[in-house]
């Protein structure tokens, strides 16, 4: 029997042998689907029904259905776009960040949060691509292909196609790697099997055998690929805010997007897996594996990129005064006191008060109040892109072209598809795969509990 | 006799005890074929005396590709094929560095992991020997090759495994 530290809480509660966390995790794989697990599939396929009616109206009519006009080009799109960009960053910090870091806790987390990412990134990706109004032309003018103009090539001098390849590169290895750490999960539950079901489990466990050479080298991937995600992620989020930074709006224009932008991406992806653990471990009983201690960790990290985020806010103020640059200084005025000043206010509310309030150990250990908040904190985070987006738009160099952005239903409409989009795979991932990494959670189980095994 | 169809298994509970008892089997002379387990176990390679993964420079080289590719394809389209003149410069090389940055990134994984994928034979038709199924689940299974060893006795084998702590001692013929 291994003694554990008496200072560290263990990492997966409740005495769990190896076996425990086989049938565990391995469960709702094989069980029939529950009716709130048909429930909510019904749901998020229903709004999706109704979004696409929004994305075919859209590709049938093109964006002049949703509401930008000649002042403001880009809105609601790619307020939405960097939106679940952002979102889609914790999965693949948790999983190479923390692993280098060597932060044994993400174990229990891993698997759901990178789901979370591919999909959110699948749902980020849609906008661009049907902005351009005529996607099925559009790989000519986002890849580098030979045409018969030329050849005219993409311009490698442009964020918006760095864009193209930091997002693609970033969703295949994340996607990669993903599913490298899902293999020998499958074989587990190809092993239990018969009939049709390890056939299938067959085929997606790759043929795993759990021979120690190839442990070895699954480790040894594992840390490189880790190693390679690590400046992956932060260089996407810094991509898309060169979007903005390499332009000259002011409020757009600023040296501090970068840091701002991938800190704010953190803090809204992790309050988007502890949106979905909190309903997964409930749903799942996985109570065990994810643990108030993984909650509280979890909300520590996000204390401390909101007040990264609540930083960069009060830095771009301070230095677009410092700059005496007039149209730099209003822009931001006008951000605060303009006619959007109650998405600039709600902006701070949710993104520099409200994850203040994890200080407090009774909030960050309560469940009920986390899950509140880390869906406040996404609901800030959308108006931090809207605020950056619109209101640096709307009101133009020359006051003749001022106006106000509106969204349409169309616009309303292509958000919701993405909620039904993002729900629908996220549901069919935690029915049909397992949720938590199996493997991974024993390895570290011997470690990190005072009663293993036997 | 016929090679790699006749296993001796020794199945062990705990991952300390079966590190320890690859190291007494090994002392004893016998030859290991491979040791199956549940989950990575830290230090099994090495007392396993397998030699470090080379998987690394492999991701190296594929991530060097990767730079060269993507250097190459962005001066030969935005520099020689049609230049691209911007504030009267024909070129800029630094902003060619995000897209180098990804796809070497891309490369060096996609190249590894499919180095990873061949060399372990990992492929969606495979069907691996399954020794005891319990092995993706919690039981450590050490195999031994009988006709690897045929300078001992089955039994000798089989006490080997019992003293160094193997729970249970199995026989596995494949056709």
């Amino acid at each position: 029997m291994q003694v554990s530290s008496s200072i560290r809480e263990p990492l997966v509660t409740g005495g769990k042998t190896y076996k425990d966390v086989t049938n565990d995790v391995s469960r709702q794989v094989e069980g029939k689907p529950t009716l709130s697990w048909l429930l909510a599939l019904g749901g998020s396929l229903v709004v999706l029904l109704l979004g696409s009616l929004a994305l075919v109206a859209t590709l049938w009519e093109g964006i002049g259905m949703w509401g930008l006009n000649k002042t403001v080009g880009w809105a609601w799109d790619i307020t939405n776009f960097v939106w679940w960009v952002g979102i889609g960053h914790a999965g693949t910090l948790i999983s190479a960040v923390l692993l280098l870091f060597r932060q044994k806790w993400r174990t229990s987390i891993n698997r759901a949060a990178e789901a979370m990412t591919i999909f959110a990134v699948i749902c980020a990706a849609l906008f661009p691509l049907i902005h351009m109004g005529r996607p099925w032309i559009g790989a000519i003018w986002a890849l580098p292909l030979p045409n018969t103009y030329g050849s005219l090539w993409v311009n490698f001098n442009s964020p918006l196609l760095w864009d193209v390849f930091a997002i693609s590169t970033y969703f295949a290895v994340s996607l990669v790697f993903w599913y490298i750490g899902l293999i020998p999960d499958f074989a587990t539950i190809r092993d239990r099997a018969t009939g049709m079901r390890r056939t299938i489990y067959g085929a997606l466990s790759f043929g795993w055998d759990g021979a120690a050479k190839t442990w070895m080298r699954y480790e040894s991937v594992s840390l490189i690929l880790a190693g390679l995600a690590t400046p992956l992620v932060l260089s996407v989020h810094t991509i898309v805010s060169f979007d903005f930074a390499t332009s000259v709006i002011p409020g757009w224009h600023t040296t501090i997007f970068p840091p701002y932008f991938v800190a704010g991406a953190i803090f809204s992806g992790f309050a988007m897996v502890l949106t979905l653990m909190i309903i997964t471990r409930k749903v799942f009983k996985l109570q065990d594996y994810i643990t108030i201690g993984h909650i509280e960790l979890m909300n520590i990290v996000i204390i401390i990129t909101g007040s990264i985020v609540g930083i960069a806010y009060i830095t771009e103020f301070f230095i677009a005064w410092y700059s005496g640059v007039a149209a730099e200084q209003y822009a931001f005025v006008n951000r605060m006191f303009g006619p959007y000043w109650w998405a600039y206010w709600s902006m701070m509310t949710c993104n520099v008060i409200s994850p203040q309030l994890f200080w407090f150990k009774k909030i960050r250990t309560s469940i009920v109040a986390t899950f509140i908040l880390s869906i406040v904190v996404n609901i800030g985070m959308w108006f931090e892109r809207f605020v950056i987006i619109v209101t640096s738009l709307h009101r133009d160099f020359l006051p003749s072209s001022w106006v106000m952005f509106y969204p349409t239903i169309t616009d309303v409409g292509v958000y919701l598809f993405t909620f039904g989009f993002f729900g629908t795979c996220f549901l069919l991932f935690a029915k049909f795969f397992p949720v938590i990494n199996m493997a991974e959670v024993k390895a570290v189980l011997k470690s990190s509990s005072e009663k293993v095994v036997k | 006799m016929e090679r790699d169809s006749n296993f001796i298994l020794g199945i062990f509970d705990d991952e300390d005890v079966l590190l320890n008892a690859v190291k007494d089997v090994r002392k004893s002379g016998i030859k290991i074929h491979e040791v199956y387990s549940p989950y990575p176990i830290h230090g099994l390679d090495e007392v396993l005396g397998y030699k470090r993964s080379r998987l690394p420079i492999a991701a190296f080289m594929f991530g060097l590709l990767g730079t060269t590719l993507a250097l190459t394809m962005q001066f030969y389209m935005n520099k020689f094929d049609w230049p691209m003149i911007i504030g009267g410069k024909d070129f800029a090389s630094i902003t060619f560095v995000p897209v180098t940055f990804e796809l070497t990134v891309l490369l060096a994984a996609f190249g590894m992991v499919g180095v990873f994928m061949a060399t372990s034979n990992l492929k969606p038709w495979g069907q691996p020997r399954i020794f005891d199924l319990r092995s993706t689940d919690d039981k450590h299974v050490m195999a031994i090759d009988i006709a690897n060893n045929a300078s001992l006795t089955t039994e000798a084998i089989s006490d080997v495994l019992k003293n160094s702590g193997a729970t249970e001692i199995n026989r596995k013929n494949f056709e």
